[in-house]
């Protein structure tokens, strides 16, 4: 058992792209761990002066070219006389200093105490000049602040939903192939009957079920259920092979001449030894359960303002018009994209590297 | 699915086993051996016959069909079975002292954790092995080690009935007579009875009071030991008997009996006696009925017409 640990582990540390994807998941869970501490602004308050305000520009150095240390201007607010359009303009007069440990808006860090302070950000109040990474959304709210705490549901919805579906698939699936007969058909067919389903419909269907009335952190919840219980029915599938072939291996005839009672005889002998497998596919269904939340919000049937993650910000760039005048708008879609991609890295060099034939090949 | 046919693992097996008795079983692969073993442990379920099963106070039962909850601890206790495969028959996600604890705390024979653990040690050295290897994982072990951990869990719960399904055939050569001299010593020591399976007929003599010889599912011959190995009576009985190489090399030649083709399918098997394809001394008759297991001397059971015409002519004669 430990030689087989040591064994995954230096196997999957050799696998470049998996160790990539598991240092860059570290810094983003970090991230969304102390979001409203990293973020300059509070995620939720928004700011008149800074509807659909531009990514600040960050300069260096003053006019005389003397360099002062990263800084942005004070913002001023004017109209185009002919379209109305909103201008902001640089007033290089009024320099805000970019500074760390800031005190500014109060949070509620990790919803325990009540603090303002910032890891970064700038004194002056919101109303005259602020630091905007990824610019603002209409209502004039930081958008890299949103993004922080918005991955917190992004990212914590995969963990979750993927736990509790292989937990009903593996149970499932175990059931299915320990067994077998009726039973077997009966599960097998009705994994197939939902499979058979269009996902999109059955997650709004399955979405509407969640009452409008409730609070965002039940919301989150209910998100998480309708997730996972879509996505059981590939786990249970394989558990269920596996299964097939592990009841017939002689050490679980010997724990029933034993006389273990069925219910031992799955968790203790069965799942366990089905256990890598299941690792693999956690790691490899976490992708698409974030997917699959973005797509659940980004129809407005998922998490609901003022609670947000990744899909409801991208909602804000649903059309054209709105994307072509506020591009910066579809960064969370790049967070997205970075964390999928992360985990399939981390996926298939943990595919790869509890195969111990692959090992045998590398030898 | 379609179903196209069944297998007719087990067809004619008649035989009882008392306290203390070693029964040997041999027979060539295929043939029904394995079968049998796992039906006497009920992890298969047979379709016809029955299997009686008399509990410590000689109260009989009738568990064909399945282990009734009055049973079925007391049974799962008396009857232990040591499997072919030692690499497949210890979970490798469970330490040797779980594994020799499975029986144990599924009978809870001990209440105390530390009596429990002292009959863990007590158990591997009993089997020839260092009691700190309870810590350890079963690929840590080499083949014949694993069958003695094997053989220490089917005995914690100190069955009356063991049964051993080829416990030697997955071990080095060296290995084989050590594992079989702890068996033989385990059931001096503990009283127990044995179902000896094997196609290592030397094994089975070395081990077993009676031997059974089987043939597609069938009981073509049974008798002691030393009767089947003097007198073999069976035509396929001779045949197996001189297949056994001899122990001297220069006097390394095989019997004269020769078996003819492979053994017929059992999805479709032949009419009247099984063997009567292959058979030397075929008749008539061999095609068309089954032989009746006729005793030829006290003990000595052998299905086949050629002994019945024997005794049917030596009656007249007489």
């Amino acid at each position: 058992m430990e030689s087989t640990k040591k064994r995954v582990m230096q196997s999957f540390f050799k696998h470049r792209l998996g160790v990539f994807g598991l240092i860059v998941l570290i810094i983003m869970y970090l991230l969304v761990i102390f979001a409203d501490f990293i973020a300059p602004y509070n995620f939720a308050t928004t700011h008149t002066n800074f509807v659909y305000g531009k990514p600040s520009k960050i300069s260096y150095r003053d006019r005389d070219g003397k360099w002062i240390g990263p800084h942005i201007y004070e913002m001023k607010k004017s109209r185009d006389p002919i379209t109305y359009q909103v201008i902001f303009t640089q007033d290089t007069s009024k320099i805000v200093p970019i500074k760390f440990f800031v005190r500014g808006e109060e949070y509620k860090f990790l919803g325990l105490f009540k603090s303002d302070l910032h890891l970064f950000g700038v004194e002056q109040t919101p109303d005259r000049a602020m630091l905007l990474l990824f610019g603002a959304d209409r209502f004039g709210r930081d958008v890299f602040s949103r993004v922080l705490v918005g991955g917190r549901v992004s990212m914590t919805v995969g963990l979750l939903g993927t736990f509790l579906s292989v937990f009903i698939g593996a149970i499932v699936g175990a059931l299915s192939g320990f067994y077998g007969g009726k039973i077997d058909i009966l599960i097998q067919r009705f994994i197939e009957l939902l499979r058979s389903f269009p996902r999109i419909p059955l997650w709004l269907a399955l979405a509407v079920i969640v009452p409008p009335s409730w609070p965002s952190t039940w919301v989150y919840f209910g998100i998480v259920t309708v997730l996972s219980l879509i996505g059981w029915m590939g786990v249970a599938r394989v558990i269920r092979g596996l299964v097939l072939s592990l009841k017939e291996k002689e050490f679980v005839l010997a724990a029933r001449v034993i006389g273990v009672s069925d219910m031992k005889l799955v968790t203790k002998h069965l799942i366990p030894n089905t256990l890598s497998y299941l690792i693999v596919v956690s790691t490899l269904s976490i992708p698409g359960m974030i997917l699959g939340e973005s797509s659940i919000s980004f129809l407005g049937l998922g998490i609901k303002e003022p609670m947000t993650s990744w899909g409801l910000l991208l909602k804000q760039a649903q059309s054209l018009s709105e994307l072509e005048a506020h591009p910066w708008l579809m960064i969370p879609g790049i967070f997205i994209m970075v964390a999928v991609l992360s985990f399939n890295f981390v996926g298939d060099a943990l595919r790869d590297a509890v195969d111990p034939y692959r090992t045998v090949e590398k030898l | 699915m379609q179903v196209t046919g069944y297998v007719k693992a087990l067809e004619k097996v008649d035989f009882s086993i008392s306290e203390r008795e070693t029964i040997g079983i041999v027979g060539e692969s295929g043939c029904g051996k394995s079968t049998l073993g796992k039906t006497l442990v009920k992890i298969h379920e047979p379709t016809a016959g029955s299997i009686i099963y008399f509990d410590p106070n000689g109260k009989s039962y009738d568990i064909t069909n399945g282990l009734t909850k009055e049973v079925r601890s007391t049974f799962r206790k008396d009857v232990q079975m040591i499997f072919q495969n030692p690499y497949d028959s210890l979970d490798p996600r469970m330490t040797i002292r779980d594994t020799i604890l499975e029986p144990i705390q599924t009978h809870k024979l001990f209440k105390n954790l530390k009596d429990q653990d002292r009959y863990v040690r007590e158990l591997l050295s009993k089997v020839g092995l260092d009691p700190d290897y309870g810590k350890r994982y079963p690929h840590e072990f080499s083949g014949g080690q694993r069958q003695r951990i094997a053989i220490a869990r089917s005995i914690s719960v100190n069955p009356r009935l063991l049964i051993c399904d080829e416990p030697t055939s997955a071990l080095d050569v060296s290995v084989q007579s050590q594992i079989i001299n702890l068996l033989k010593q385990i059931q001096r020591e503990h009283n127990m009875a044995f179902i000896f399976i094997s196609h290592n007929l030397d094994v089975v003599y070395h081990m077993s009071d009676r031997i059974l010889v089987m043939y597609l599912g069938n009981i073509v011959e049974s008798a002691p030991s030393r009767a089947i190995f003097d007198n073999p009576t069976h035509p396929y009985t001779q045949a197996l008997m001189s297949a056994i190489p001899n122990w001297n090399p220069r006097e390394r030649k095989l019997g004269t009996v020769k078996l003819e083709g492979e053994p017929p399918s059992p999805i479709n098997p032949p009419t009247g006696c099984p063997f009567h394809p292959r058979c030397e001394f075929r008749m008539d008759i061999c095609a068309r009925a089954k032989p009746e297991p006729t005793e030829i001397s006290s003990g000595h059971f052998c299905a086949c017409h050629l002994r019945d015409l024997t005794i049917d002519s030596s009656r007249s004669a007489g």
